[in-house]
């Protein structure tokens, strides 16, 4: 039983994180047009690298493992691919752009490898998808477009293991599977549960959130059997097309904005509730297990934390008093931000929005230890195994507490 | 606190709470761009429904979320002629130093005295559930400021008559 690693890697929040295979270095960008790469020291983690070359803020960031390519997305409608090659002047190993020709005009706003490495899907705010694969004679990645069942912003994106399906998530209310198999890519996969043929753009299923949310997130179990997707109306759905059977769990709480799957029968979700919350179930039905994060026994430790920022501990109740008289002119009154007798800190581990959750540790579908980051520019490492039940009082009771 | 104060501004805690769950969304409109959808509402299915509440007739709080950013805004009580000029010149005087309260809206949407703007952008520098005290703490401090203005103003007459009319008491 340990604690989760807390680190703290910037002040403002992290959009997106992305570690390589072996988790020595982890690629975030810190809400800016930049990609930053830390390196693990000890128990530290220290700014190597800097990637620049979008002109907008970076939406997210994949990192292949066995590639040891990196690609990102931006809003301003581009898509770098990364790679590590030597300078010619130096000799030194730097991180080389690649040009992805993308053919989409709104924001790029999610990105992911696929399983085998050689294609990626580019999610946008062009209601549209674009899945790119390697041209060697022009040395660039060119893409195809899914465009046609889509009817808004796609926020995410996730890949079936047989390297061709897709599951997207969007703001029209749906979560689609379609397949993205390109010929000079692809072997013809096998039959799966999703269907049999599945030419380029074939629709393999589509769900709408319970009550007409925008998905978030969505996400194939390890086997590819069954896609999960949370959406703003805090719900999460559980759906098997083999069945064919969904099941959806309603929260009490706030909007889920990320989910990953641990094993074949249970998932890690996270969002605007600052802590991660496990899913288990099977065929038969999926409830609410619990948290990652034990409020109660934060609240103990306060902030003590190990890597908890000295900003932080600087951010309290009375802090923010002066600070108002100091920069606004004000002591009390109306515009007095600082309530009395008010915590500031949340009694959870991220003091923010969760924006990511990603594996950490372990194969798909056995994984270990999974890693969060989120709006308060922490970096968690979670034990998927040390979950605190949702008691008697319930999370909901927790979440009231929260709220103070 | 009044009784009907106390669910009143419960009532708004929690929708606060609950639409303050914004996200980055860059515009699908155009190219490039970046703005509080629900300012360009531009896109129907990135907008939610607006809520209304109300403590009486007089007063009460519109929210209206989006996938990015929400729009609060509230009616101040005013009972007579003197409330409605005080509260005009005390919200005139917040919507033009805008910049210093971070939050706040330059104009008042319609029907409305005074608007708050808060998007994705807030929510990541800030502390949420500092943003909904902060607009808690406004509606509460508000009418009490506004009455304490008028009493002063009331007793500034009284005195200013009272010296006045000494003069035609000798």
């Amino acid at each position: 039983m340990s604690p989760p690693e807390v680190y703290s890697l910037a002040q403002t929040s992290i959009t997106s994180h992305a570690f390589n295979a072996d988790r020595s270095e982890v690629a975030v960008s810190l809400n800016t047009k930049d990609v930053t790469i830390f390196a693990r020291e000890g128990h530290e983690w220290k700014a190597t690298e800097t990637l620049s070359e979008h002109d907008k803020i970076i939406t997210s960031i994949d990192w292949a493992p066995n590639s040891n390519r990196i690609v990102t997305s931006s809003q301003d409608r581009n898509a770098y691919v990364w790679q590590l090659s030597p300078d010619p002047q130096t000799g030194r190993m730097i991180w080389k752009p690649t040009l992805v020709l993308l053919r989409i005009n709104r924001a790029a706003t999610h990105v992911r490898w696929s399983p085998n490495e050689d294609k990626f899907a580019v999610a946008s705010g062009a209601r549209a998808i674009a899945i790119c694969s390697f041209d060697p004679e022009g040395d660039w990645w060119v893409s195809r477009l899914l465009k046609k069942p889509i009817r808004s912003t796609v926020l995410s994106v996730d890949w079936h293991p047989n390297n061709v399906l897709l599951a997207a998530g969007s703001a029209d209310m749906k979560a689609r599977v379609l397949s993205a198999y390109i010929k000079d890519v692809d072997k013809k996969p096998s039959p799966t549960v999703w269907g049999e043929k599945l030419p380029f753009n074939t629709i393999c299923g589509e769900y709408t959130s319970p009550t007409g949310g925008w998905v978030h997130a969505v996400g194939f179990s390890p086997s590819g059997d069954a896609l999960a997707f949370a959406s703003h109306d805090s719900c999460i759905t559980v759906v098997y097309p083999g069945g064919p059977a969904a099941f959806t769990i309603k929260l009490t709480s706030l909007p889920l904005l990320t989910l990953t799957w641990t094993t074949e029968n249970s998932l890690v979700a996270a969002g605007h509730d600052c802590q991660p919350i496990v899913f288990s179930g099977s065929e038969g039905g999926w409830e609410l297990t619990g948290s990652l994060d034990d409020p109660h026994s934060n609240k103990s430790s306060g902030g003590s934390r190990p890597g908890a920022p000295a900003a932080g501990r600087l951010n309290s109740a009375a802090f923010n008093t002066f600070r108002n008289a100091d920069s606004r002119g004000i002591s009390s009154g109306p515009g007095s931000a600082a309530a009395p007798a008010t915590e500031s800190e949340l009694f959870t581990v991220h003091q923010n929005t969760i924006t990511s959750v990603r594996l950490y540790a372990g194969v798909p579908g056995n994984v270990t230890q999974v890693s969060t980051s989120g709006a308060d520019g922490k970096l968690v490492v979670w034990d998927v195994n040390q979950v605190t039940p949702a008691s008697a009082t319930g999370l909901a009771g927790k979440m009231a507490g929260l709220r103070i | 606190m009044s009784n009907t104060l106390r669910p009143y501004l419960a009532a708004v805690r929690s929708t606060l709470t609950a639409a303050l769950t914004l996200e980055d969304f860059a515009s699908q409109v155009v190219e490039r761009h970046n703005k509080p959808e629900v300012e360009v509402a531009q896109s129907k299915e990135v907008l939610l429904n607006p809520l209304t509440i109300s403590r009486n007739e007089n007063e009460r709080v519109l929210i209206e979320p989006s996938v990015n950013s929400i729009r609060l805004s509230i009616r101040i009580k005013q009972a007579d002629e003197i409330e409605q000029q005080l509260c005009h010149k005390f919200t005139r005087f917040m919507m033009q130093r805008a910049e210093s309260f971070v939050v706040l809206r330059r104009k008042p949407v319609k029907g409305y005295d005074i608007s708050f703007l808060i998007t994705n952008n807030h929510t990541d520098s800030m502390l949420k559930h500092k943003i909904v005290d902060f607009i808690i703490q406004f509606m509460e401090e508000v009418d009490k400021e506004i009455s304490e203005m008028k009493l002063s103003l009331n007793a500034r007459a009284r005195v200013v008559a009272e010296s006045y009319l000494a003069a035609f008491n000798s």
